[in-house]
């Protein structure tokens, strides 16, 4: 056996034992100490608090523009579960997107010979002189979008669409058109690492990983939600760029 | 609103039925995104705004966008 494949199953196995003892609930006083997969006991867990919380107990009742330092903080319900409490989870939604994206420059790429699309077609009239005007709104719109998440319906995934929406009309509209790669990897890179930065500040200041540490404010204002807001820009920056990315390989590669 | 709800779900159903059955590629992922702008006036009715945002940014916009490029970028014709 090469050492190699010795070291693989050695992380495998302890990537088991780790998952196994996270599924293992502690046994209280005459409970059956084994759990069946799937049938662990909820009382010990995290998920219980939040089944059985309610959001008016500790703080009566929740005012729009009022109530102060609540648990959330964020208007939209929406956005609190996507960047709050489920942000785990829209790590690896992004990641998924990135993994896609990449996929896709992997395939178009193949081929040495780039030939752009629609190279020797010049675009509409009508087109290109209404793309001239929509591209600064539709950004306008985007960031609107994404900075308002945590207030109004809408965040960084609909946001980061929007984006990608106005350079691909972008590219369809002029040819000579290109972003750069390396900034598309610059931005998206970045906002990865400052949405995983946040997660980790929180594993060291509060003690759970993507922990919302920062004062979460008056509910309703735009710098409220603590670091609900900063996620979701990082998400929008992160979508578009990738969004962007796809788009733009289709039509350059 | 339940009589302009069964009248866009009836032209959902009619779009979807004519994307499984267009002769042309194109024709097919026009139906889709029609389906798709459809899903999300569905989802404004129904009190979920933020997942109506989604499917008419990604569901209706992009991805029909991607889906005529990517037919671009390939043989042209049915199936």
């Amino acid at each position: 056996m090469k050492f190699r494949n010795f070291l693989a199953l050695l992380v495998v196995g302890l990537f088991a034992i780790v998952i196994f003892q996270a599924l293992s609930v502690t046994p209280q006083a005459g409970e059956t100490a084994v759990n069946k997969f799937g049938q662990a006991d909820l009382r010990n867990r995290t998920a219980s608090r939040y089944l059985n919380k309610n959001v008016n107990t500790e703080n009566e009742e929740v005012i729009y523009q009022e109530s102060a330092d609540l648990e959330s903080g964020s208007a939209n319900i929406v956005t609190s579960v996507v960047a709050n409490y489920r942000a785990f989870d829209t790590l690896g939604e992004i990641t998924v997107l990135f993994l896609a994206a990449a996929g896709i420059s992997v395939v178009l790429n193949l081929e040495k010979t780039k030939k752009r699309l629609f190279a020797d077609k010049e675009a509409s009239l009508i087109l290109s002189t209404g793309i001239k005007l929509l591209f600064p709104l539709l950004l306008l719109a985007g960031t609107y979008i994404f900075v308002y998440g945590h207030l109004s319906p809408g965040g960084g995934f609909q946001g980061g669409a929007v984006i990608a929406t106005a350079f691909l009309l972008k590219m369809l509209a002029e040819k000579d058109f290109k972003i750069n790669e390396n900034t598309i990897t610059l931005v998206e890179s970045a906002a990865g690492i400052i949405f995983v930065g946040l997660g980790l500040y929180g594993l060291v200041s509060s003690g759970s990983f993507l922990q919302n540490f920062m004062g979460t404010g008056t509910v309703g204002q735009l710098f409220s939600g603590g670091i609900i807001p900063l996620i979701y820009i990082a998400i929008a920056f992160k979508v578009g760029a990738e969004l962007t990315n796809i788009v733009k390989n289709l039509i350059e590669a | 609103m339940p009589l302009i709800s069964s009248f866009l779900i009836l032209i959902m159903l009619t779009a979807a039925l004519a994307a499984l059955f267009f002769e042309d590629l194109l024709n097919s992922i026009i139906a889709a995104g029609l389906v798709s702008l459809i899903a999300a006036v569905l989802f404004y009715f129904l009190k979920a705004p933020d997942v109506a945002m989604t499917e008419a940014a990604i569901g209706a916009g992009l991805t029909t966008a991607i889906f005529v490029l990517a037919l671009y970028k390939t043989e042209r014709g049915e199936s």
